[in-house]
């Protein structure tokens, strides 16, 4: 994702789209520390689920979000970007079993 | 659904539209299996999700093993069940008809055969990579489909192996490759000779761990869940003991996966069709407008009809295309007409029952418009309708229409 961040303030969300999608928090260097998506089962789309990742975020600082409608497929591939790139999954994410590689050279 | 207990075996030359008693009995053990195992289980998954939580994947595989059907494309020498293809069909029915039942049939607990070209590999590579796969060690993919084309893949192979001494060295790229960034290893197809044309490809097994194989990118598409991938291969080193089959033999190998594939593939099709037909049918006898149920109105009785109408067809051809492989006689063109007619039919099933079910047809709150994003796929995935038109009238005509 290479969209600008955004600040994270007590109502940041409140205006942000009930669609379905995937974001990322990062902390105060601008380094992603949690990669989520807002799935079908969300109740607001974007907006609930990035407020309840918010909680086990301690870290985070700033956000940005992508609205899609193939958010499973682009939430696995943020995250094997990730990953292709530091190492490991970001620091709030839990392991995903399964998660695949991409090596994109 | 009426339609529901119709299903088809062959009895010597005939075929027979009743159900043998095992088949009835299997059936109705896989039906019961996926209403009250893999539905519920449903309702507490995203609903574009293809995958289940690993606990009720072992916990629904263990099952499936009990039941004495876990490994269905496993031929009973590696230890799968000994059911014939016509039997395979009739389940496949069955299997698909829950939300994600078209790109993974009961999430995958029924097991599979990994990649069946396996079977026909070397001593040596069964026991470094079929054994393996089929003990769940080792996952594999099928590199075929290249950005020059899939449609023509004997024209299409742009990929180029040089043999150097005892290694061949393979370069290029694939696109639409299912599951390669969980694989480990891949079937990667490619060019030998430059003057053979389809007589010119061969297929490598190809470790995904090798340097020079890379997953570049995911594809996305219409499919939320599962996705494809583009790979790029640079320089990569692969033994000639990885060659699968004969050097420049290889097309051979892509083609036979391609005909048997298209049976379960227009099953699938069909299953969902069935499902959506079947909520339909409930849902119009008590959804009322303008103070009558929806199936009192003719426009939907007809939409109705239609999907009984391009539901039994779809399933006969299918099940004669089971029933002519199970024969062992030619299946190419019932395999085609199968999969051309079952994924149309399928598509427009789904289509009408969105309809009938007005707005909520189109929420996610329902099957319908997962069902309607994958069905689309299915005209095109295993050949598009057109290629299918293309195999039936070269058939009808005796000639090659190349």
């Amino acid at each position: 994702m290479t969209k600008p961040w955004r600040k994270i303030a007590p109502d940041a969300f409140d205006a942000l789209p009930g669609q379905l999608g995937v974001f990322e928090f990062a902390d105060d260097g601008e380094q992603v520390v949690y990669i989520g998506c807002a799935d079908a089962r969300s109740r607001f789309g974007l907006r609930s689920a990035m407020a309840d990742a918010l909680i086990r975020c301690p870290a985070a600082r700033g956000f940005r979000i992508e609205v899609t409608t193939a958010y499973r497929s682009r939430f696995l591939e943020l995250l094997m970007a990730y990953r292709a790139e530091r190492g490991a999954i970001p620091i709030y994410n839990d392991a995903v079993p399964g998660l695949g590689r991409l090596s994109p050279g | 659904m009426p339609s529901r207990g119709w299903g088809g075996c062959h009895r010597g030359n005939q075929m027979d539209l009743s159900l043998s008693e095992e088949q009835s009995l299997v059936v109705a053990m896989v039906r019961r299996f996926v209403a009250q195992e893999i539905v519920p289980l449903e309702l507490s998954l995203d609903t574009d999700a293809d995958e289940l939580p690993r606990e009720d994947y072992a916990r629904l595989r263990a099952k499936t093993e009990a039941m004495g059907l876990y490994g269905l494309d496993i031929p009973p020498e590696y230890g799968g069940p000994d059911i014939d293809l016509m039997t395979r069909t009739l389940l496949a029915i069955e299997m698909s008809q829950h939300r994600a039942g078209l790109y993974a049939p009961c999430y995958g607990v029924f097991g599979g055969a990994g990649l069946a070209q396996l079977f026909e590999a070397s001593e040596d590579q069964k026991a470094r990579y079929l054994f393996p796969t089929l003990r769940g060690e080792k996952k594999g993919c099928f590199a075929l489909t290249e950005p020059s084309g899939g449609s023509d893949p004997a024209r299409a192979i742009l990929t180029k192996a040089v043999r150097e001494g005892d290694t061949w060295v393979i370069n290029g790229a694939k696109i639409f490759i299912s599951g390669a960034d969980k694989a480990d290893y891949a079937l990667v197809f490619a060019r030998t000779d430059t003057d053979r044309g389809r007589g010119g490809v061969t297929c490598f097994i190809v470790d995904t761990d090798t340097p020079g194989f890379h997953v570049r990118r995911v594809v996305h598409t219409l499919r939320a869940a599962r996705y494809a991938t583009e790979l790029g291969f640079e320089d990569l080193h692969v033994p000639h003991a990885n060659v699968l089959g004969e050097v420049n033999k290889g097309f051979a190998i892509a083609n036979d996966r391609l005909s048997r594939q298209r049976i379960p593939y227009a099953a699938g099709c069909i299953g969902v069709a069935i499902k959506a037909h079947e909520m339909a049918v409930e849902y119009s006898k008590t959804r009322e407008t303008f103070g009558a149920p929806l199936s009192s109105r003719q426009a939907i009785q007809w939409m109705l009809v239609d999907n009984e109408l391009d539901i039994r067809n779809a399933r006969w051809l299918t099940l004669e295309a089971a029933h002519r492989a199970d024969r062992g006689e030619d299946f190419r063109k019932d395999a085609a007409m199968a999969k051309l007619v079952a994924s149309e039919a399928g598509g427009r099933v789904v289509d009408r029952c969105m309809q009938i079910f007005g707005g909520y047809g189109v929420t996610k709150d329902f099957p319908f418009e997962r069902w309607y994003r994958e069905m689309r796929i299915r005209r095109i995935g295993e050949g598009p309708s057109e290629v299918q038109r293309h195999i039936i009238a070269r058939d009808i005509l005796g000639a090659s229409l190349r």
